[in-house]
């Protein structure tokens, strides 16, 4: 009396199961063979159904492929037809920046009337210390930075990876202060 | 202690999982005993992806520091930034706006369900079934998308800030997220025919890693570890945040104790976060996103300490200030290191073999145990 309770306990633990008795044998056989069927009926599903299938061809599809606008993938600095720029070097993100990322390099130019008027010489963007965290973007008064979309980074000499983001004879942009 | 790998003076073997180990989803490294088949101890040996990531918020203001919880527990990362935010606004005590909380509740809905689906499809990679993998990973992909569209990021997103979110949601935002939850409908089911019906999966899992509701409390585990041994800890229910008071969920708990109780909490943890969405999605509230703070921030001298339920539990943030612009010391409150100190326990007296399975159901991320 006191085995036929063991075994009946044993049964209903959770637990693989242990066989008792040829009904529940055969019983558990048929489920585990249903259960498989169910799974193999999702495999020939896809199986025939080839416009569920989502992979993309990555690289191949590089002129299609479109990252939303938001992606942050570097920090740039537009540039507009003149080659003027609207960075006041007002260290606003290299303040928000948490990793240093950003190092800016003033001088002071001549205005025309002759007062001297502080500018940016170099605006020097570590990409290989930067987490993309838009701190800086959001931290711009004069929305002079913004990011890019760009995100295949790799290059072959890790002094590449250090930019200047104003170009070369570039100035400020009239009437940004 | 281990002094050398090999075997004990007992004769018992002593083998090394990890840290490098294809099953172990990161840098764990496990050091176990075994006699025979029969495990006799596991020891987890941390420090291999330490970052000192505690030290470092230290020298970080209070805008700054947010962005690297995100890496820690980077499949919940919103939910990681939304408790270092509120905990901030409760120094600084600003009143966040309307929208913003709404647009913060769906953000950490959609983080949980794309964090389960990748704990879903690891799960069965761990057992040897490697198509859930790639299912799991369509619907999951689909929520990338829409972060990528409204956070710019698809992992490590520091969209939250002090005072509400960084931008405003994306136009396409509340059209995407109905897109998703007309796929992720049509498309679960697959979930249940594919793994959780599937015998040789049930014979796995079911009875296998027993943890009480005892044990589960003394060991500190959170989230859907403890709730699959009955325990009922949701940080959403008990410490409401945000809104979290006026919206009808429930919390899914489990009885058993079992690997097979911790996956059915996730699985219908999926359909709950999917309730929450729906009830917010159309009803996003018009006004700013983001409340007025101040250039630089500074709490005030004090202590605060803000909790949020994260994907795999409780996470906490404790911060510690002197009145500057920096924290004088922050702690963080991981879930996965107190999840992770149960697997020992459960373990011994089990097989090497159903290890992997207890480790899968613990749904360990080791950058947030290890910071």
């Amino acid at each position: 009396m006191n085995d036929i309770h063991d075994i009946s306990s044993a049964s209903k633990a959770p637990g693989p199961r242990k066989a008792s008795g040829f009904i529940t044998y055969i019983r558990d056989v048929f489920y585990a063979v249903k259960s498989l069927l169910v799974g193999l009926r999702r495999t020939g599903y896809y199986f025939t159904h080839h416009k569920e299938i989502i992979t993309q061809q990555y690289p191949d599809n590089r002129e299609t492929l479109n990252l939303p606008e938001r992606f942050k993938g570097e920090v740039v600095m537009p540039h507009d037809e003149n080659n003027e720029h609207a960075c006041t070097g007002c260290t606003a993100c290299e303040l928000a920046c948490p990793n240093a990322t950003i190092k800016i390099v003033t001088k002071f130019d001549l205005t025309p009337e002759g007062k001297k008027k502080k500018a940016i010489d170099k605006f020097v963007y570590h990409l290989e210390l930067c987490t993309m965290c838009n701190l800086c973007v959001v931290a711009c008064p004069t929305d002079a930075i913004k990011m890019a979309q760009t995100f295949e980074h790799s290059v072959f000499d890790r002094g590449q990876l250090t930019k200047i983001l104003n170009k070369p004879g570039s100035k400020i942009r009239e009437g940004v202060e | 202690m281990v002094e050398e790998i090999g075997t004990t003076t007992d004769g018992d073997l002593i083998i090394n999982v990890g840290p490098q180990h294809p099953a172990t989803h990161g840098v764990l490294h496990l050091v176990i005993t075994l006699n025979g088949e029969t495990i006799k101890k596991v020891e987890p040996h941390l420090g291999y992806i330490h970052r000192s990531i505690e030290k470092m918020c230290e020298s970080l203001s209070y805008r700054q520091f947010i962005y690297v919880t995100s890496r820690m527990d980077y499949l919940s990362s919103h939910i990681n930034n939304h408790g270092c935010a509120l905990c901030v606004e409760k120094g600084l005590q600003i009143e966040v706006p309307a929208r913003a909380k709404v647009i913060r509740i769906l953000m950490d809905e959609l983080t949980r369900i794309a964090s389960h689906e990748l704990w879903w499809g690891a799960m069965a990679m761990d057992l040897g079934a490697f198509t859930p993998f790639f299912h799991a990973f369509r619907e999951r992909e689909t929520i990338n998308d829409i972060m990528e569209e409204t956070c710019g990021a698809r992992l490590t997103m520091n969209y939250m800030v002090p005072g509400g979110v960084m931008l405003d949601i994306h136009p396409n935002f509340r059209q995407r997220v109905h897109d998703f939850i007309r796929l992720f409908k049509s498309k679960v089911h697959e979930y249940e025919e594919m793994v959780t019906g599937n015998i040789i999966f049930q014979n796995r899992m079911k009875g296998v890693g027993l943890l009480s509701a005892e044990d589960a409390i003394s060991f500190g585990c959170t989230g859907p570890t403890a709730r699959g041994s009955g325990v009922s800890c949701d940080v959403r229910k008990y410490y409401p945040y945000d809104g979290y008071e006026q919206l009808a969920f429930d919390e899914v708990l489990e009885t058993a104790g079992d690997s097979f109780a911790r996956y059915m909490v996730r699985i219908r943890e999926l359909h709950q976060s999917i309730r929450i969405i729906e009830q917010l999605i159309d009803n996003i509230p018009e006004g700013d996103f983001q409340a007025k703070t101040k250039a630089v921030l500074k709490l005030p001298k004090g202590e605060f300490y803000q909790r949020v339920e994260t994907a795999r539990g409780e996470f906490g943030v404790y911060i510690v200030s002197e009145g500057g612009t920096t924290p004088y010391r922050i702690k963080f409150r991981s879930p996965g290191f107190s999840n992770l100190s149960a697997l020992d326990h459960m373990a011994r007296g089990s097989k090497l073999g159903d290890l992997v399975a207890m480790m899968g159901t613990l749904d360990l991320v080791i950058p947030d145990i290890d910071r």
